[in-house]
């Protein structure tokens, strides 16, 4: 066991971020973070705007270089895997999910098989069954022929959410997936992800709401101007301690059925944070 | 509006569609090519076409088919598919329907070079100096467009670096006309400049095949990387794409490519934007999959405008350029009030 000797392993199994540094404009957007994201689950990524999840999900893509600290995926440096290799195994949903074409929506969930043409050939069938499964998944079938950019909001999430799943990652990383989404479409794209998540996918989905937070994902990360303030299960994470600290408000936690709730109330007496 | 299709169907229906498409744009293009072999002063009999075509003799037929008429209906098929390849990987790339070589300055800006090459008499010195002048010309304004433009140009930046652009080099090419030592060659700089097929040899299809052939083969290979872009430039990154080597493949291909045709018809304009535009729904919007149906298209309406040149009944010879110059002007205009109209 030589990985036990290791004060501080890099994980061989998903990303691992070790000292990482990563700045935009001169800014340090991302300042000492050690992370570990792998295994089948859902992560949810919380903080302030400006907290650098985005960035973080972006590091991960190799979009961004750090100017410290390492980045690996699956014990290899990001920026030393194969663009196609890695886009095999890590699907990404950004922000916004833009579309430029009116191609029809089978299409565009087509384009998440390109990068197993490119390494493998193309194989119709293969990818014609991934397009009709992910389709499912999402619940979009009846969309098929439409044009992407005819889509409403929620439509067009899931869409692009399809378009991840053809890709068949053993990643997913989502951006927001369900910023502007009203609340039907929320739980629906939340229930995607937590499906593809009992999988056995590793998902890691950058949210603004805590309750879905608490509810979906079997892990939080709490990301406070660039470092860590707290990582683990649900209820530890979002605690009215943490959530006056980071965000600023005094929220209620509390349970319905089994599950968690945390709505934001108020905002807190003048803190630390105010005073900054 | 939901339209019910089973997967089993629709997987029939589209590569029959797609399948349809390329033949009827290759029927186009063998249609339109041997029309242009019939079609000049001297009458030649439908019949006797083919036999002119292949015949090993000295007869007049025979050698105003081969040494007249075929490079010309050859060059308007290269120099068309040309354009319209690069207007269509042009527009993926910028993801903008209204990108086009001639408007963003590229033929312009080989027509520069072109003259450069002319005018210094390096033209005179080898004939390869007049397609690698005006690929360099190309190449170079395309450079500075995307430099002009940035990261991620909207319409209205490319569209006024381009104006920038074919204003400086129409304003370079007019000093080189007014400083020409010799006026006829200078009004032979702006006949040529009208853009031409006629009076073109198998010597001009040998120059400028090479250099297209190269650019073709990098703009082709864009596909994917263009599909891809359809969803932003990160989900493209995502997909294992990278933008830095797709901006550059489209940027030389198109130089090659549009460099090459400038250089032996010269400036040819608005068949790179019109072609993409009326092809792009039947290829579903796919601009990987528009990248070879523009190149037919190209050839085809290349070959369709040059043959409408010489029916034209006019005194002397109408230019090319000016045809398409005419026609597609227009259909800018009204591409850009449909821009107004809706976000794309």
């Amino acid at each position: 066991m030589p990985l036990a000797l290791d004060p501080d392993p890099i994980f061989a199994d998903g990303f691992s971020l070790r000292g990482v540094r990563v700045s935009r404009g001169g800014r340090g957007v991302i300042d000492g973070l050690d992370l570990d994201l792998g295994g089948a689950g859902m992560v949810g990524l919380i903080g302030p705007n400006g907290a650098g999840k985005t960035t973080l999900l972006k590091t991960l893509m190799g979009f961004l270089e750090p100017s410290a600290g390492t980045v690996h995926f699956d014990a290899r440096p990001v920026a030393d895997w194969d663009r196609a290799a890695l886009a095999c195994r890590v699907g990404y949903l950004a922000q916004g999910a833009p579309c430029f074409w009116p191609m029809t929506v089978e299409n565009v969930v087509g384009l998440g098989r390109t990068p197993h043409h490119r390494r493998f050939g193309t194989d119709g069938l293969k990818d014609r069954a991934a397009v009709t499964a992910a389709l499912a998944a999402t619940g979009v079938e009846h969309l098929r022929d439409r044009s992407a950019l005819d889509l409403s909001g929620g439509e067009r999430v899931r869409v692009m959410l399809a378009r991840v799943l053809a890709g068949a990652p053993d990643v997913l990383l989502a951006d927001e997936p369900v910023a502007g989404l009203d609340p039907h479409y929320q739980l629906q794209v939340m229930e995607v992800l937590r499906a593809s998540a009992d999988a056995g996918r590793t998902v890691v989905v950058v949210l603004h709401d805590l309750t879905l937070a608490a509810r979906f994902c079997d892990r939080v990360v709490l990301l406070d101007r660039g470092k860590l303030a707290a990582d683990g299960a649900p209820i530890d994470v979002l605690s009215p301690e943490s959530l006056h600290e980071v965000f600023g408000v005094t929220a209620l936690v509390g349970r319905h059925r089994e599950a968690l709730y945390v709505l934001p109330w108020s905002l807190s007496q003048p803190t630390a944070r105010a005073a900054e | 509006m939901d339209s019910i299709v089973t997967p089993a169907s629709a997987a029939l229906r589209r590569p029959a569609a797609r399948t349809l498409l390329f033949a009827g744009l290759g029927l186009a293009i063998a249609v339109l090519f041997v029309i242009s072999l019939g079609l000049g002063t001297v009458h030649i009999p439908a019949g006797r076409i083919f036999p002119a075509l292949v015949a090993a003799d000295d007869s007049p037929f025979a050698i105003i088919i081969q040494e007249i008429r075929l490079p010309r209906a050859i060059l308007g098929a290269l120099v068309g598919a040309s354009l319209g390849l690069s207007g269509a990987a042009l527009q993926g790339l910028l993801r903008n329907p209204l990108a086009e070589p001639a408007i963003i300055g590229t033929s312009s800006s080989a027509a520069l070079g072109a003259v450069v090459a002319l005018y210094y008499g390096f033209a005179a010195l080898t004939p390869l100096a007049l397609p690698i002048f005006a690929i360099s010309g190309a190449v170079l304004a395309t450079l500075v467009l995307f430099a002009l433009a940035g990261r991620d140009p909207g319409v209205l930046t490319i569209i006024l670096a381009g104006v920038a652009l074919s204003s400086l080099t129409g304003a370079l090419i007019s000093v080189a006309i007014n400083l020409s030592p010799d006026p006829h060659a200078s009004l032979e700089i702006v006949f040529w400049l009208l853009g031409s097929l006629a009076e073109r040899s198998i010597d001009h299809v040998w120059l400028a095949l090479p250099f297209m052939l190269v650019g073709w083969v990098l703009l082709l290979r864009c596909g994917p990387a263009l599909d891809a872009l359809t969803l932003g430039e990160e989900t493209a990154a995502s997909l294992g794409f990278s933008l830095q080597r797709l901006r550059l493949a489209v940027v030389v291909g198109t130089a090659f490519a549009v460099g090459a045709g400038v250089a032996v018809s010269g400036a040819i304009g608005f068949i790179g934007l019109v072609v993409p535009h009326l092809l792009r729904p039947l290829v579903g919007h796919r601009p990987g999959l528009l990248l070879p149906a523009s190149a037919m298209g190209g050839a085809a309406l290349l070959l369709a405008a040059d043959i409408g040149v010489r029916l034209m009944p006019t005194h002397a010879e109408f230019k090319l350029g000016v045809l398409t110059a005419l026609l597609g002007a227009p259909f800018f205009l009204v591409l850009i009030l449909n821009t107004r109209r809706r976000p794309l």
